[in-house]
């Protein structure tokens, strides 16, 4: 008897495993390389959004995993592992997995890939990046309005493309609103240190700035805003709980579209490697709801928010003027292209900082 | 430089000082016991996460401390356990430790990212903390402030004045002579892990109730290292301790503030000079007279009894 309901139960609970692997194999599976822990809050939180996004999406159709904590100089082997382990479309999303997930690429050319920030392709990998420069162009015109001193503090991670035209369209931003802004950049040095990017945030409260912008990924500079009682900005997700009277708005990362519709490329099998560089129009840059600030300047905000994102302005707007004055080639006629902004190594006018070569 | 900016200053170096003293005191001890615990980061930040855990759940940033305490003496116990009680390596030993303390700790934490409380409460004595220049310098710091200078002046005394701190060298500098005395090397050892433990652990709730008082994981960025590093700069000194930290937190600090006042330093050369100054003093102690008398003589090596 006892014997026989052990027998029972061992059938069924292979009959359950091959009912389970048959079902999921009609799956596809899809996985997701995380440099951070996804309980960041930040720029790997946004990312796994984005993952739970396509699970919502596109669960019948789709099993989805993620690796998180993966460090950039040891990412072959569990890149290497999810395409050992049947998944056929894997997002790896930092800037350090581009050789990495070249090299695991060419061995499996029967999955695709799609790496974060980075600009080598090849058949089977495609790169996609979101301009979050954007959202800094808005969140400059805010800091323009808001600031009293006329001196808005920047804290600055390493001086990278990406984070220079994100302090370049912060500047521009401001300067449309207000033409006699300051802007003071300290170099932290890193992207994520909450202890050192607070100091940071000290030393340009000291130095009169009244309004803190960051481009470093804890929420420690914002909160030093709020215990000075001064005003601050979120940085890659909605950070109003750490500082609800400081946050005026955050640049939120938003990568749910974009993963919904990779992924059923490779459903109907559409799927080509191409570079993907989007913005509001894409709705891959999102902004936070705008906080305390006063009625006009909201809607000033909202209003430069439609615009961006109906195309109708473009933060580098022609002309632009250098930081030596002279005006820089505009290959596009109207705008800076995005060649020239995703390789972007120098200042606006009125920037006073020597950026770091 | 007016007053505040005066204060600030030097308040934001003290504040980047602290953890640093804090767990470079603990292993400093535990080095002078002959005990090498290259896990101080991994005992750190398991301080920070309960710390954080602790404070937020009971309200109370003393119990938020001891939490930290406890998380880190109950790592340290591990260590022991298995340098001490099974004589295995301390170096693989104490570099597991930090890898294990990192991924515990965000486990153990992943309830508590993204939350925040309040910042533990700065003395205040009326009069004497309104001072100029050094008022608030002195008379209004975070009480882990203080702590951290009281247990230097503490184990400096313990260390050079006290019996068992002799019978704790003794047993760093020679641990067969040690036990040939009578003394118990593997106690005293086991108890010198437990106070580095404690001392990281209480680093490490610094960083979450009083330097930024919010917990993500990896947050103690690498400060558990520099705490290491800073052993070795001061000779295994409990008041040199005091100086590299301060030229540390103060280089990290004093860059920050250059820039933010424009001076038109550039930021990665500026950044590099804490480490330059290790450097610096470095070469100026190893060249002096009593090079190789700084070092504990046992160091790292395990204890077995002889039968």
């Amino acid at each position: 008897m006892k014997k026989n309901a052990f027998k029972m139960a061992l059938i069924s609970a292979v009959a359950i495993a091959a009912a389970s692997t048959a079902f999921a194999a009609e799956k596809l599976k899809v996985g997701f390389v995380y440099v951070g822990p996804v309980g960041d809050f930040g720029y790997s939180y946004q990312h796994d959004q984005g993952r739970l996004a396509l699970q919502k999406a596109l669960g019948d159709k789709v099993e989805t995993t993620f690796l998180e904590n993966v460090p950039e100089t040891d990412s072959d082997r569990p890149i290497e592992q999810l395409a050992r382990s049947g998944h056929k479309l894997i997002f790896t999303t930092s800037f350090g997995y581009m050789e990495p997930t070249l090299r695991v690429a060419k061995k499996f050319p029967g999955v695709k890939f799609e790496h974060a920030t980075g600009y080598k392709r090849a058949e089977n990998v495609a790169t996609y990046t979101a301009k979050f420069h954007e959202g800094r162009y808005v969140i400059g015109q805010i800091a323009g309005k808001m600031t009293k001193t006329n001196t808005i503090g920047y804290v600055a991670s390493f001086p990278i493309p990406e984070v220079v035209a994100g302090i370049n369209a912060f500047m521009l931003g401001a300067q449309s609103v207000n033409p006699s802004v300051k802007v003071k950049i300290v170099w932290a040095n890193t992207w994520f240190d909450p202890g050192k990017e607070a100091d940071a945030a000290k030393a340009l409260l000291a130095q009169g700035a009244d309004i803190i912008s960051q481009h470093t990924d804890s929420a420690a500079p914002l909160q030093e805003a709020e215990k000075a009682g001064k005003l601050g900005f979120g940085q890659a997700s909605d950070q109003f709980r750490f500082a609800p009277k400081a946050q005026m708005t955050a640049i939120v990362d938003d990568w749910s579209s974009y993963y919904i519709e990779r992924t059923k490329a490779v459903l109907n099998g559409a799927w080509k490697s191409k570079d993907t560089f989007g913005g509001m129009d894409a709705d891959m840059v999102h902004m936070a709801p705008f906080t305390n600030m006063p009625d006009d300047v909201k809607k000033m905000a909202e209003e430069t928010f439609a615009a961006i994102k109906a195309k109708k302005l473009n933060p580098f707007k022609c002309p632009i003027v250098d930081q030596d004055g002279k005006a820089v080639e505009c290959k596009d006629g109207k705008a800076l292209t995005d060649k020239q902004i995703t390789s972007m190594n120098w200042y606006v006018k009125g920037i006073d900082d020597k950026l770091p070569k | 430089m007016t007053s505040e900016l005066f204060q600030l200053v030097l308040m934001t170096v003290v504040t980047a000082a602290t953890p640093l003293i804090l767990a470079s005191i603990g292993e400093l001890v535990t080095e002078r016991a002959g005990v090498l615990n290259l896990g101080v980061e991994g005992m750190m930040i398991m301080g920070a996460a309960m710390g954080f855990a602790g404070a937020y759940s009971s309200g109370s940033t003393a119990i938020g401390a001891l939490c930290g305490i406890l998380a880190g003496m109950a790592m340290a116990a591990l260590f022991g356990l298995l340098t001490i009680g099974f004589a295995i390596n301390q170096v693989a030993a104490g570099l597991a430790l930090t890898i294990f303390g990192t991924g515990l700790s965000g486990l153990l934490g992943a309830g508590f990212v993204g939350l925040k409380r309040d910042r533990s409460d700065q003395l205040h004595i009326p009069g004497l903390s309104d001072l100029p220049y050094v008022g608030q310098l002195v008379f209004g710091e975070d009480l882990f402030v203080y702590v951290a200078f009281g247990l230097v002046a503490g184990v400096a005394w313990f260390l050079s004045r006290s019996r068992t701190g002799l019978a704790l060298r003794a047993t760093g500098d020679n641990h067969q002579s040690a036990h040939a005395l009578g003394l118990s090397v593997r106690r005293m050892r086991f108890l010198a892990t437990l106070f580095g433990g404690a001392c990281a652990g209480l680093a490490g709730a610094y960083l979450t109730l009083a330097y930024t008082p919010f917990w993500s994981p990896g947050m103690t960025a690498g400060r558990g290292w520099i705490a290491l590093a800073l052993v070795v700069f001061a000779s295994w000194k409990p008041w040199r301790v005091v100086l590299g930290a301060l030229l540390f937190g103060g280089a990290t600090v004093l860059q920050l503030h250059a820039q933010a006042a424009a001076f038109g330093l550039p930021g990665q050369l500026l950044s590099a000079v804490p480490y330059l100054a290790t450097i610096v003093a470095l070469v100026l102690l190893s060249s002096g007279a009593r090079k190789n008398a700084a070092a504990p003589a046992a160091l790292g090596q395990a204890f077995i009894a002889p039968r």
